[in-house]
């Protein structure tokens, strides 16, 4: 059978893929966004929803100022998805903090503060340890528990799920093709000259961007590329909805537009296995109620996990293929921060061709560092 | 609008809905002593503000949600009466008190 013909192939449509292929759409390329079907290991429906800086970075500055310019290109890709879809992303960028339940935590997050402003030389990195007297004026009920917190102004928050169904609908108004249920099996690659098998049919393109989250990993292979990435569990829960109360979110806690209070997250290395533990569930709440002791009063409705998609080293991989030029991989355990970048940086870059210089401390090649003896 | 079934067990607790005296058999849920109270409506969603009275029964839709004896968003239809329990209106998202 012929393949259908596209001018880009974006594997994946979870947060990665669906904002780098709305933002291919938008220049203009001719995009087809392949993904599975509901039964899907997908971080993307399952997340916490921080659009998170203050983080992200540390002894890596270049990801650090790339997670800033995607948090700096939020508020245009939210009134730009607004106005195309009439969905409201919830996007509050009021600054965030991480808040310290001892003094070792609190010593801890000011030395890792300090190195990050140090990292980032004329980059500036503005952020303050703030002491609990003075938190407790920014937060309503904060605990006796907490000590202090840091905090930056970059920080925020959005609805991951209105993030992911306006990045579709965008994508499909524009005139890209989405195609579920379309599973890619098999792949071959010559320079600019890419073909896909799925149940969906066959599909060709001179590009081809790999955002297939945990599903990059056997890909890659197939188009010259490597994206070592494995699963990470993470944990939420969620408590009924109550009236606004918390002014800006924390590391592990905030409120959503609608009222719920999201309580999070884990970090667990159990491989693809997507159960609840309760002992975690448990931790998750302690710390919460030590935080804020009110939210000990609310009623958890609903809790899950997922899967983080996490390179070894916990940073994005974004490459392309040096044997067949015109293979992309995009990964990374940020994608709703990093959405901004995805959709308005990243993108423009895979339509003219090549990855500014400024992406190469990406590549998957630092993996292949051969180990010391 | 409701008829009890032929077989129906005799109303024997009673609990108070939204401060009125109402008799259901035991083992019935809460959500069914709204529904034999006649209310129009039992909560008030948190968002638009649009009334809702116990719908599916079953736990699925949480247009029950109601404050049952002091506890804020319960799911009427998920909790058996006891009896003399406060079943009363949930307005919208509840306040907390940080
Ligand atoms: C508990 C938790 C909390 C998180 N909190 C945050 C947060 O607060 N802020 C933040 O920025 N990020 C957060 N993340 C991370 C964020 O959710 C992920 O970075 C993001 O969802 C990754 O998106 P993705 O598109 O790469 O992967 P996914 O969402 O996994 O999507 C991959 C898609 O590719 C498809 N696919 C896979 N293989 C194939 C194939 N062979 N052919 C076709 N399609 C395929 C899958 O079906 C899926 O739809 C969190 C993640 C977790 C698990
Ligand atoms: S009536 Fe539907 S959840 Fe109670």
């Amino acid at each position: 059978m012929q393949p259908r013909p596209f001018e880009a192939i974006v594997v994946g449509g979870g947060l990665v893929g669906a904002a780098i292929a709305l933002g291919l759409t938008d220049q203009g390329v001719a995009t087809v966004l392949l993904d599975e079907g509901d039964i899907a290991h997908r971080a993307s429906r399952g997340n916490f929803g921080l659009v998170w800086v203050q983080s992200k970075g540390f002894g890596a500055p270049w990801y650090q100022r790339w997670t800033r310019g995607s948090a700096e290109a939020w508020p245009a890709l939210a009134a730009d998805l607004a106005a195309r879809t009439g969905l409201d992303l919830a996007l509050h960028q009021p600054g965030g903090v991480h808040l310290c339940l001892s003094e070792a935590e609190f010593e801890d997050r000011a030395a890792k503060m300090a190195r990050m402003q140090a990292e980032a030389g004329n980059h500036g990195f503005d952020h303050r340890m703030i002491r609990a007297p003075e938190l407790r004026d920014m937060l309503p009920g904060l605990g006796p528990a907490v000590v202090g917190a840091s905090w930056t102004p970059y920080d925020g928050h959005a609805s991951p799920l209105a993030l992911l169904q306006a990045l579709h609908r965008a994508f499909t108004a524009a005139g890209g093709a989405y195609i579920p249920d379309a599973t890619v099996t098999a792949g071959s690659a010559a320079p600019h000259d890419f073909r896909v098998e799925t149940a969906a049919g066959a599909f060709a393109a001179p590009r081809i961007v790999l955002a297939a989250g945990l599903g990059n990993a056997d890909l890659a292979p197939l188009f010259g590329l490597a994206a070592p990435v494995r699963p990470q569990r993470g944990q939420i829960l969620v408590t009924e909805r109550a009236r606004p109360v918390l002014p800006m979110p924390t590391t592990t806690i905030r409120q959503t537009g609608e009222g719920t209070i999201m309580l999070g997250d884990s970090m667990e290395e159990v491989g693809f296995d997507t159960s609840q533990s309760p002992p975690v569930m448990a931790e998750i709440a302690r710390r919460a109620a030590l935080s804020f002791p009110w939210i000990a009063d609310l009623q958890v409705i609903r809790a899950w996990s997922a899967l983080r998609v996490m390179a070894p080293d916990g940073l994005p991989i974004y490459d392309q293929s040096d044997r067949f030029p015109g293979a992309f991989t995009a990964n990374c355990h940020s994608g709703v921060t990093l959405a901004g970048a995805h959709a308005r940086i990243f993108a423009p870059m895979v339509a003219a061709g090549s990855l500014d210089p400024s992406l190469a401390p990406f590549s998957a090649k630092r993996f292949d560092v051969p180990h010391a003896a | 609008m409701f008829r009890t079934r032929p077989e129906a067990r005799p109303a024997t607790v009673e609990v108070m809905v939204e401060g009125r005296p109402v008799w259901v058999p035991e083992g019935a849920s809460a959500a069914a002593a709204v529904l034999l109270a006649g209310l129009p409506s039992i909560r008030e969603t948190a968002i638009s503000g649009s009334p809702r009275a116990p719908y599916c029964m079953m736990g699925v839709c949480f247009d029950c949600l109601a404050v049952i004896d002091g506890v804020t968003n319960r799911q009427a239809c998920m909790v058996a009466v006891t009896p003399g329990m406060r079943i009363e209106r949930q307005g919208g998202a509840r306040g907390v008190a940080p």
